[in-house]
């Protein structure tokens, strides 16, 4: 009763349903069109014609299969499941239902308990029992083939739980799947005869062809030996594999082995005097470029020309070695007492391993075999011949210095042979950069500090001695003191520069030690043209001791001279006679230490020596600083002392031709010069920056950077839509059980008011016939 | 007297065979005369060993005098009031009583023991001179406690005046440095009464001694004074006067030494007195390196040394570098007017500030004095011309003050910039037209040149001065360098720099070394020879 207004709808659906999907696509009152704001090429869209009729009705039909049923269902715990085979798949006869569950009562009841009556137990298609026998030893190729394709379609029968055990419970839960298992296991069933049948066939064909295949071989050796030749023909391809890869690893060997690199081709000489001066090139390139103070990368340490017979032993034949190498040639390895003009030394000397040791070997030799002893030395413990031999070589460098040093605080110095070592100072240096900087450096830093000492206790030091000056030369003839920033050279100026200004002169001795340092100060700055002020200072000072008249001095003087006091007449001539028999010659370096003048005259001319030494200094500054700023600022004292003080003296013909040249090359140099501007700087340039690139892998509207970010977006955008969608649906739920409430509320009134109604009718009716009875009886 | 000299023979052979013996025979003798009035006497014998040759003998000799006189003044066994003049008979004779006979007798032997003590502090051996100079401050601290002379009235607050007076008088020896012995001294100085009248009689005794001398300089004995009275420092609050030797029993604090600025006063005296003086020219130095840090501050009235100062700064050279300080104390403290500064100033620069020893401390005032920002264009652009010109003949450590010091001038002016930058439209070239010569800072046209001599620099041969040479190429940052800790580098901390830097590799020279002499130019073979 209650299914008639359902039916009204049904009917409408029903309807809708006969119609084919064609005519509702077709009806313009069932299709509603999406209008698109953007036409997009090449995107296709699935939504721009929407069928809200079709879906409305859908959604409806699937609500009431559902939501209607579990509604109906509220509040009943009780279920009626049918459980019967079958019942509820609609697509199998009825006939074949009954067919099936007959089948199966009988089956269960049969062998629910029979484990293994002509059921075979298997494994990958094969029966467990055939395999138990192993007697196929032999598996031929053609077997594996059907053994996949067996495995197929018996696994799911044999390892999915069994195929009968599978039918019983699975049947209960869903009849559908149950039946069409049965359906299939019959059809496996047959195909597992079908198999077994085949195989057992098969099983007796490979055992027939087995011992026919013995047979064979039986009669094959029988044979055998008539074919003898042929044998060893295959053992030699077995013999050659190997051999062919011997050949292979050798043609590899080769193809991988360093090819023979061609040896340059004899220079011609004018080849070898380009590749000369190209280094020389390079070298003074590198030079310049450190003395702009700017940092070489390393490539000027190139050593000299390497030849292609140079074994790396440090043996340059040059003309002292022949006679040597001739008698090491000889049988005479060890300790040979030879009886040429070297016999007094050994031929290998151990590397010395303290001063002392150096000293012994060295002392009371001449200069010459001195040297020829430390170039011995340093090539019989050249750094290739052994481990240690290079620490001991560096170590033979800091002996060899303190050596030199030695010899010149002897007295007298022994300066010809510091002069004959020099060489064998060179090249070890050129051998061992790093450790000959360490050893000069902690010779100055020594001397350096001794000077803060004695500096700070009386206000002065003595001139330094003769091995100080001797290590500053040195230093200039190993380092290069052009350099803007040098390890060495700088504290070996900066040491000048202290004892030019630090030291008094107080004797004809400090005078020609002030000299030196002077002459070692023009020396170092001569490549560079660097401004030296305590040499300017000291030269001025020296001259200033050789003016006579020491009022109304026109310039001052820069300590450690003073304009006048006990030791500023030094250099005076004590009479202007000894003018006239002065000749130039140069002085001793041992004048700085010691100085034998007897006579006054003697005096004289030393005074005259360093006057002219000084003035041919004072020349040579000229020429360096002429193109400084500053120079007639730097050079004002000595011009007022050479034109109007030492003028007036007289002095020989020579110094008053320096004094004349340098008088007139600083008169001569530009007095003007340009304004000093600062340098243009450089416009700041705005900041630019580069562009930042995001992949964007999908277009549309995204936000986030990176992809973990994007996926946590899509995640939100998602989780919203889902959201959405399921209030939404929830919302059409609530809605579709309210109008089913309401449509059952609605049908029990209306069933109430028709039972109503009938209950009066049938009450007038008898009210009426009572009524008509009545009247009937009063009449 | 007879049995004492029997006595002293004996004694002096003790003492000859032992210098323990004596002194525990010296014990014992000293004890005898503090226990027995009898035995006093024997007192001869130890003022006898006072004089004697061994050093020994007179140390012990000079603790005995100590032990026994000290132990006398505190029980008041000494004679108070004058000592009789005449002769020792007639004061016997004035009948007096055997104990006051006694006591006089003591305080005669006292006397004369503090005369041998004075003595002694002439004495060749610093030993001698130490305990004898501890001794007499122990009687003076004795006399101070116990007075030898009657106290009629309350006023007279009691002090050994005397008794400093002979002490000081010896310590400012006119033939020998007492430097020793003064800074011995130096611990009875902290305290305060002490020090008072060693100031008082400091002043008495310049004043005696070199008025009489008529300016003469006497070396050893201003050197004396000097080291005394450069020991003496003034607590700087009146709560710092806690160190009395003798505590007024009346009205201590009325008392004179117990006020700060009576001290200060005295203080300022002596040095007034002391420096009124002719002064040898190191001890002018040494004044005034102390002067404004050890001196100025305890002075009461400090524009009482304007006189000295403006003098000192007159004298010229080193002198005048050091009363900068001085100067630079009192014009910014005690507002002091002086017109000529700068100028004075401007003409101390000379080549010999940068190699003397006092450079740290005059850059240091210099650079207080240029740091205002209300000096005239003129005299700054000056200054840094001056210095820029005379850095030419700087040593490398001065450079490195220099250079930032004139960038610093730079950049507290701006106008000083044209010194660096003057962009002119035409290429001319110009001659310096900064006079050296010039003294007025005013001038000597400084604004008009440029710094051409900080350009020269630039090639100097040490790379740190080449490099702060070369910021003059660009423009000033705005901070300025600090100069402070570049005024106290040494030679050795620049040589030390590039010796203890390490580098991976060392550039080293191309040209194949054969001599000794030969290389770099020939310059040194040119002129000398190896023999």
């Amino acid at each position: 009763m209650g299914k008639v207004p359902k039916k009204k709808r049904s009917v409408a659906d029903k309807v809708r349903k006969a119609k084919t999907s064609f005519e509702i696509k077709n009806n313009p009152f069932e299709v509603k069109i999406n209008r698109k704001k953007f036409d997009v090429l090449g995107r296709k869209s699935k939504h721009d014609v929407g069928l809200p009729g079709v879906s409305r009705s859908k959604a409806n039909n699937k609500r009431k299969e559902t939501l209607l049923k579990e509604y109906k269902q509220k509040g009943r715990s009780s279920k009626f499941i049918d459980k019967r085979f079958g019942e509820y798949d609609t697509q199998m006869a009825p006939e074949d239902k009954i067919l099936k569950r007959f089948a199966l009562e009988r089956q269960v009841s049969k062998d629910l308990y029979n484990l293994n009556e002509d059921e075979e137990l298997t494994h990958y298609g094969q029966s467990l029992a055939e395999m138990e026998k192993f007697n196929d030893a032999v598996d031929s190729d053609d077997e594996s083939e059907e053994k996949g394709l067996l495995s197929a379609e018996l696994t799911a029968s044999h390892f999915g739980g069994g195929g009968l055990l599978r039918k019983k419970t699975g049947g209960q839960q869903d009849g559908e799947e149950t039946h069409r298992a049965k359906s299939r296991q019959e059809l496996i069933d047959e195909l597992i005869q079908k198999s077994k049948q085949e195989k057992r066939e098969r099983q007796v064909r490979k055992e027939e062809s087995q011992e026919l295949t013995e047979k064979l071989d039986q009669e094959w050796k029988s044979i055998q030996a008539l074919l003898v030749k042929k044998t060893p023909k295959c053992d030699r391809a077995e013999e050659e594999k190997p051999k062919l890869e011997q050949y292979d690893m050798m043609v590899r060997e080769l193809v991988f082995d360093m090819k023979a690199q061609p040896s340059e081709k004899l220079k011609t000489p004018e080849e070898l005097a380009r590749e000369e001066r190209e280094k020389l090139q390079k070298l003074e390139s590198d030079r310049l470029r450190r003395m702009m103070g700017e940092e070489v990368e390393e490539s000027s340490q190139s050593q000299s020309h390497i030849s292609a017979d140079d074994l790396h032993d440090g043996f340059i034949l040059d003309k002292d070695d022949e006679k040597t190498l001739s008698y090491q040639v000889g049988d005479k390895r060890r300790q040979a007492v030879l009886s040429s003009p070297f016999s007094r030394f050994l031929l290998l000397l151990l590397a010395p391993e303290s001063y002392s040791d150096l000293k012994d070997l060295l002392q009371g030799h001449t200069p010459d075999n001195q040297r020829l002893i430390v170039a011995r030395t340093q090539k019989s413990n050249h750094a290739s011949l052994a481990v240690g031999n290079k620490l001991k070589l560096q170590k033979m460098f800091g002996f060899l210095l303190e050596y030199i040093g030695e010899l010149a605080t002897r007295s007298p110095p022994e300066l010809v042979a510091v002069d004959k070592l020099i060489p064998e100072l060179y090249s070890m240096c050129q051998m061992f950069p790093e450790a000959a900087c360490k050893a000069m450096q902690s010779i100055f830093e020594d001397a350096g500090h001794t000077m803060e000492e004695v500096l700070e206790v009386k206000g002065h030091v003595p001139f330094p001695a003769l091995d100080m000056l001797v290590y500053l030369k040195v230093t200039g003839l190993l380092f290069p003191t052009s350099d803007f920033r040098h390890p060495v050279t700088t504290p070996a100026l900066l040491y000048i520069s202290q004892a030019l200004t630090k030291c008094p002169v107080r004797s004809l001795q400090d005078v020609t030690s002030g000299l030196v340092l002077c002459c070692l100060g023009v020396e170092y700055v001569t490549f560079s043209k660097r401004f030296l002020p305590e040499l300017i200072n000291f030269l001025a000072g020296t001259l200033h001791l050789a003016v006579k008249d020491k009022t109304s001095l026109g310039y001052t003087v820069v300590p450690p001279f003073r304009p006048t006091g006990k030791c500023s007449d030094l250099l005076v001539l004590s009479d202007s006679e000894s003018c006239a028999s002065w000749t130039k010659k140069s002085l001793p370096l041992s004048a700085t230490r010691h100085l034998e003048l007897r006579s006054e005259r003697d005096r004289d001319h030393h005074r005259l020596t360093c006057v002219s030494t000084c003035l041919d200094l004072v020349k040579r500054c000229c020429l360096l600083y002429k193109d400084l700023p500053s120079f007639t600022c730097i050079f004002r004292p000595i011009r007022t002392l050479l034109s109007e003080h030492l003028s007036a003296q007289t002095l020989p013909e020579l110094l008053q031709e320096l004094r004349g040249e340098i008088l007139e090359s600083i008169g001569g140099a530009a007095v003007t010069r340009c304004r000093l501007v600062l340098e243009k700087k450089k416009p700041i340039p705005l900041k630019l920056l580069t562009p930042k690139i995001v992949e964007v892998l999908d277009y549309g509207k995204k936000r986030g950077c990176n992809r973990e970010e994007r996926e946590k977006e899509r995640l939100k955008h998602k989780y919203k839509k889902e959201f959405k969608g399921a209030l939404r649906e929830i919302r059409k739920d609530t809605r579709f059980l309210a109008r089913e409430k309401l449509t059952e509320v609605m049908d029990r009134d209306s069933e109430r008011k028709r039972k109503v109604r009938e209950l009066f009718g049938s009450l007038a009716t008898q009210e009426g016939e009572w009524k008509a009875l009545k009247r009937m009886k009063s009449k | 007297m007879a049995p004492s000299k029997r006595r002293n023979v004996i004694l002096r052979i003790t003492a000859e065979q032992s210098g323990k013996r004596a002194k525990i025979d010296l014990n014992t003798k000293v004890k005898d005369v503090l226990q027995d009035k009898k035995n006093a006497n024997d007192v001869f014998d130890i003022l006898e060993l006072l004089e004697s040759e061994k050093e020994k003998d007179v140390v012990n000799a000079v603790n005995a005098c100590s032990k026994l006189f000290s132990t006398l003044l505190e029980k008041k066994d000494l004679f108070l009031g004058k000592l009789p003049t005449g002769e020792e008979e007639e004061a016997f004779i004035g009948g007096l009583s055997a104990e006051e006979k006694y006591r006089l007798f003591m305080r005669q032997r006292y006397s004369s023991c503090v005369e041998m003590l004075l003595e002694h502090l002439d004495h060749e051996l610093y030993s001698v001179k130490e305990s004898a100079l501890c001794c007499l401050m122990k009687f003076a601290e004795g006399e101070g406690r116990h007075p030898l002379e009657d106290l009629d009235w309350s006023e007279h607050y009691s002090f050994p005046r005397e008794l400093l007076q002979g002490v000081v008088d010896r310590l400012l020896s006119r033939t020998t440095e007492n430097s020793m012995l003064i800074s011995r001294f130096q611990e009875f100085l902290e305290m305060e009464d002490v020090r008072y009248y060693v100031m008082s009689s400091i002043r008495e005794n310049v004043g005696k001694v070199l008025a009489k001398n008529k300016g003469a300089l006497i070396p050893v004995y201003q050197n004396n004074v000097f080291s005394l009275m450069s020991n003496i420092s003034i607590p700087s609050q009146e709560s710092g006067l806690t160190n009395f030797m003798i505590k007024q029993e009346a009205k201590h604090d009325d008392w004179k030494v117990a006020k700060l600025n009576e001290h200060k006063r005295a203080f300022e005296k002596m040095w007034l007195g002391f420096l009124k003086y002719k002064l040898p020219s190191n001890m002018y130095k040494k004044i005034l390196v102390i002067l404004h840090d050890s001196i100025l501050p305890h002075m009461s009235k400090p524009t009482l040394m304007i006189d000295f100062l403006t003098a000192a700064y007159d004298v010229g050279g080193a002198i005048s570098l050091l009363a900068l300080n001085g100067l630079f104390v009192l014009i910014h403290q005690h507002n002091l007017d002086y017109p000529d500064f700068y100028k004075k100033l401007y003409n101390l620069l000379e080549p010999s500030v940068f190699h003397v020893k006092y450079r740290a401390r005059f850059f240091h005032l210099a650079n207080l004095f240029l740091s205002s920002s209300h000096l005239p264009l003129y005299l700054v652009a000056a200054f840094a011309k001056r210095l820029a010109r005379l850095a030419l003949t700087a040593p490398p450590t001065a450079l490195l003050i220099v250079l930032p010091f004139i960038c610093n001038l730079i950049r507290r002016h701006p106008s000083c910039r044209v010194l660096v930058h003057k962009p002119s439209t035409q290429d001319e070239s110009v001659e310096d037209p900064y006079l050296m010569e010039e003294e007025d800072p005013a001038q000597c046209r400084a604004l008009e040149s440029s710094l051409w001599e900080i350009k020269t620099l630039q090639s100097h041969y040490h790379p740190d001065v080449a490099k702060a040479a070369g910021s003059i190429n660009t423009p000033l940052s705005g901070l300025e360098d600090d100069i402070s800790e570049l005024l106290e580098k040494t030679t050795y901390e620049l040589m030390e720099r590039d010796l203890k830097q390490t580098r991976k590799t060392v550039p080293l020279e191309f040209e194949t070394a054969t001599q000794l002499l030969k290389g770099g130019g020939d310059v040194l073979g040119q002129h000398f020879c190896l023999g």
